[in-house]
């Protein structure tokens, strides 16, 4: 409607006024005048245009004239009649930049000149099989903490994982659910990346197996080592059950190894000595199924001809596991297993589910899911991006680190490389396998079917934060040796680490900024002693970066609460809640005290990020951190910056950790702890409702439940006053109270509520 | 809710004080009770002399060019957004959708008060939008989730999750 003209001025900007011309190229409906900045930008508003001509002539606006132009913008021309404009007449063709492909939310990571290009992977967990603490650690946990450092100190990362869907497990459940396999899969995808969301794991990708682009590349490297004569064909005799009408898959043979005669010993590798075997090898084999003893029959297979590649693999081995960081185990595995030998590897199977093999002479047959698998890695990279070889074409430029459970190592360190060695593509090879030891649950091993250990979101239906699982499991990453979770151990790792020694610092610290010093970061004069401080905490810093570079990442959170542990001591020792009080000079003590705590307790934060994202978030909130101090202090070898200068506002202060009482933990050990009972002594009626509800799956709301559940509480309740009237043993009421606050929590998760921590003992009465 | 948008500008601001407001009009427009003079009138002009006032004018953009940007966003907030009928959503979400796809935030680098205000009015559209739409209007969503995540923005309303990882693989639009 208006045409502004600058007055005065040399005219660099092109207004276009015609009706026909579609100038604004993201505006569906088209917009005049409009008017093309210098710097590429468009303005589509009349009023704006005009605001803009007036100040680059010199002019200036005030307040009123901005109320004016507001007015005529939301009251005046809304009143006027717009022409209604018929939005098909106008469709917006595609800008010719948009990417259809483009697939991630934040810019695409690609390598970049000059900085440190690291991809990282995390071992694809088997969509089928719900994580537990010890899958969540060994893996993504692990690859996350590296990730989020890696980050802070200005590496270029990315970091891709995503579920492995190929397989017969997968095709059995679909049979058993009455689903196809491409159904089971998209449902059980959804749950590891909910589980994984929970956990705050902060993937650049979370991919899936069964793309397009997985057969795609699958089949290029297939074919790119047939065509190099790296495939020997040969007949394979293979174990099929008859009654169950099919040939097995390895997982479905059990039997003795013949190496080591470990009973339980399963068709490809033995869980006891470790070794792959051919399921035919396996003596007194047995259909896992139907326990019927199946069949020999033959079948015509590929196999990777891994001796042929043996001289290039164990090349390339030197050079990596001599320069990169490989952890002790994966090399020892890698080891054992090159003195065993290497044998042609078979990499094709007789079933439906998986990536079809090309050639015509083996068209009914897939991949065998571990030639399979780990090309897995690079097609989720290439449905995050068309660039997908920038990354793993690119040995010069990338650092790929590679992270898993033991038991996977093989196959990264020997089965993949040797496949991509053959398919001679310049592909990018692993320089840094970080692998951890097994997770144990208590004194036993994680089992879902004995319902014994915490699995998928049953850690979120705990009520502890996402942030303390993540803390107490990396104290436990069992890096040299396996580790066992327990519940006691968390409660008190909890109650010491977190709450007296990281919390209470932190807190503190702030504290005595809000109540001392109003609120701002006060003067700091420092003396000997505080520098004798600042020294430890650099010290401290330091052997934190170097232990977090080489992945060391137990370690690494050790020097953390050293820190908060100086810094608590450094408090108590100068009591300035007392100094306050005092003279000039005692209050100058106080002061700097005060802000050098506080300042401590910002980098806390920082070092804390990789360990405990929102906890780490929620240090920077309370103390209103600048985003910059972020990325300064890791970088290089570590530098302790006074991030808040005497002045800074802090926000507020509040508590970061809550206690873990010892009956919420007797009640979680119980409800984890499976069928089997725990042999504490409890009084004869124990009540029916209780143990049903222990080892039933915590699902969400369900109101008959929360009706049973309501009178299993009122009963419970009533059971626990009538002993403590009767003044009853401790340890009975004890036991009582303990149940009663398990059925609770189970009510409030029925309710569809989450569950409160546990009220302070003592509080009422 | 006017009064709300501009009481959690004042947190984020960090004004010590909080400023009195009264609505006029059947529109329920926002009155700032000014103390030299002569009242405020007008949801985007009362944000800008906060802004002025709490002595942030980069927040308004630091050029001529900028600056007329910043303007026209606050002027679509009141003058679209705010006004948007069902039919209108999608095309706004498109729009914006094309035209965040280069920017970091709405005057191109760098956050201004447009960031804010924006966010606070497509707030309501973005929480009623399923996963697969979020992910339709990818960088609406990519910008939405770094404005509400930026330190001392988000006050009066409630987190919209995001998801960072696709669900829905590239096929399905």
């Amino acid at each position: 409607m208006s045409s502004g003209r600058s007055s005065g001025g040399p005219s660099k900007h092109t207004l276009a006024l015609f009706f026909s011309e579609r100038v604004v190229p993201f505006l569906s409906r088209p917009a005049l005048p409009a008017l093309l900045l210098p710097n590429g930008l468009y303005l589509f508003s009349s009023n704006a245009i005009c605001r803009y001509l007036f100040e680059v002539s010199g002019q200036e606006s005030s307040d009123l004239c901005s109320q004016w132009l507001e007015w005529e913008a939301t009251d005046l021309q809304v009143n006027f009649n717009q022409k209604d404009v018929d939005s098909q007449d106008y469709v917006l063709t595609r800008w010719s930049k948009q990417n259809k492909s483009q697939v991630c939310v934040f810019p695409i990571s690609l390598p970049q000149e000059g900085k440190r290009n690291i991809l990282l992977t995390s071992a694809l967990p088997y969509v089928n099989n719900v994580p537990h603490l010890g899958n969540i650690i060994g893996c993504v946990l692990s690859a996350d903490v590296f990730s989020r450092y890696g980050r802070l100190r200005g590496w270029n990362l990315l970091f891709i994982c995503g579920t492995d869907e190929y397989g017969t497990a997968t095709e059995n459940k679909a049979r058993e659910e009455g689903l196809t396999p491409q159904q089971i899969c998209d449902k059980y995808h959804a749950v590891h990346a909910s589980i994984y969301k929970w956990f705050q794991i902060d993937f650049d990708f979370f991919g899936r197996t069964t793309t397009k682009k997985q057969t795609e590349i699958a089949q290029d490297i297939f074919w790119r080592l047939h065509k190099r004569d790296f495939l020997v064909e040969d007949t394979v005799e293979q174990l099929r059950c008859e009654s169950c009408q099919r040939f097995l898959a390895d997982r479905f043979v059990e039997g003795i190894c013949p190496f080591c005669n470990y009973p339980e010993a399963r068709g490809d590798q033995c869980d006891k000595c470790g070794r792959l075997i051919n399921a035919v090898e396996l003596r007194e084999p047995q259909c896992k199924v139907c326990r019927q003893t199946p069949v020999i029959r033959s079948s015509k297979h590929l196999f990777l001809d891994l001796p042929k590649l043996e001289g290039q693999l164990d090349e390339w081995l030197d050079k990596s596991t001599g320069s990169g960081d490989w952890t002790a185990n994966a090399k020892q595995i890698t080891r054992s297993w090159l003195r065993d030998g290497l044998k042609p590897r078979c990499i094709t199977r007789d079933l439906k589910w998986g990536t079809p093999v090309p050639h015509p002479d083996f068209a009914e047959k897939v991949f065998y899911v571990w030639f399979d698998a780990p090309i897995g890695y690079l097609s989720i990279t290439a449905n995050y991006t068309d660039q997908w070889e920038k990354w793993w074409k690119n040995p010069q430029q990338v650092e790929l680190y590679n992270f898993m459970a033991k038991d996977n190592v093989p196959f990264h360190s020997v089965v993949f490389p040797c496949s991509l060695l053959g398919a001679q593509d310049n592909y990018t090879l692993v320089n840094h396998l970080v692998a951890t030891e097994y997770l144990n649950y208590e004194d036993t091993k994680f089992s879902k079917s004995r319902g014994v250990g915490v699995f998928g979101d049953m850690a979120q239906d705990t009520g502890i934060p996402s942030d303390v699982w993540r803390f107490y499991l990396l104290y436990l990453r069992p890096e040299g040796q396996d580790s066992a979770f327990s519940w006691a151990d968390m409660a008190l790792k909890n109650n010491s680490e977190l709450l007296n020694n990281l919390g209470n610092f932190i807190n503190r610290a702030g504290m005595f900024v809000s109540k001392f010093f109003d609120g701002c970061v006060p003067v700091m004069e420092l003396q000997q002693e505080d520098k004798r401080l600042l020294a430890q905490v650099g010290w401290e810093l330091r052997q934190y970066i170097q232990l977090m570079d080489k992945v060391k990442i137990r370690d690494a959170l050790k020097h953390i609460l050293n820190i908060s542990r100086h810094g608590n001591q450094y408090i108590q020792v100068n009591e300035p809640w007392k100094n306050i009080k005092g003279g000039d000079s005692e209050r100058q003590r106080a002061s700097t005290v005060t802000g050098l705590s506080v300042n401590i307790a910002c980098l806390l934060s920082v070092m804390l990020q990789p360990y405990m994202p929102a906890v780490s978030q929620t240090i920077r909130k309370q103390l209103n951190a600048p985003e910059s101090c972020i990325n300064t202090m890791l970088q290089g070898t570590g530098t302790f910056v006074c991030a808040l200068t005497a002045g800074h506002r802090i926000g507020t202060v509040s508590p970061l950790f809550q206690k873990l009482e010892a009956d919420q933990i007797e009640a979680l050990k119980k409800r984890f702890g499976g069928q089997q009972n725990t042999a504490s002594a409890k009084p004869a009626a124990a009540p029916a409702p209780v143990a049903v509800a222990e080892t039933a799956a915590v699902n969400g709301a369900d109101p008959e439940r929360a009706r049973q559940l309501t009178q299993a509480v009122a009963e419970q309740g009533d059971k626990v006053r009538t002993l403590k009237a009767q003044k009853a043993e401790k340890a009975v009421i004890t036991a009582e109270v303990a149940m009663l606050l398990d059925l609770k929590k189970q009510l409030a998760l029925a309710e569809g509520k989450s569950p409160e921590p546990t009220p302070q003992k003592g509080k009422k009465k | 809710m006017a009064l709300r948008e501009l009481s959690s500008l004042e947190k984020y601001l960090g004004l010590k004080k909080p400023n009195k407001y009264s609505t006029q009009g059947d529109k329920k427009v926002p009155v700032l009770q000014s103390n030299n003079g002569a009242p405020v009138a007008g949801l985007v002009t009362i944000a800008c002399h906060l802004v002025k006032q709490a002595q942030r004018p980069e927040l308004l953009g630091d050029s001529a060019e900028s600056r007329a940007v910043v303007q026209q966003w606050l002027e679509y907030r009141v003058a679209r957004l705010d006004v948007c009928t069902k039919d209108d959503i999608k095309i706004t979400l498109k729009d914006l959708n094309l035209y965040l796809q280069d920017k970091v935030y709405l005057a191109g680098n760098q956050f201004t008060l447009a960031d804010i205000f924006m966010y606070y009015g497509i707030h309501p559209l973005i929480v009623d939008l399923a996963v697969q739409e979020k992910e339709k209007y990818v960088n609406v969503t990519r910008w939405f989730d770094h404005v509400q995540h930026y330190p001392g923005v988000r006050h009066h309303l409630p987190l919209v999750v995001v998801l960072r990882n696709r669900v829905y693989t590239s096929g399905h639009h």
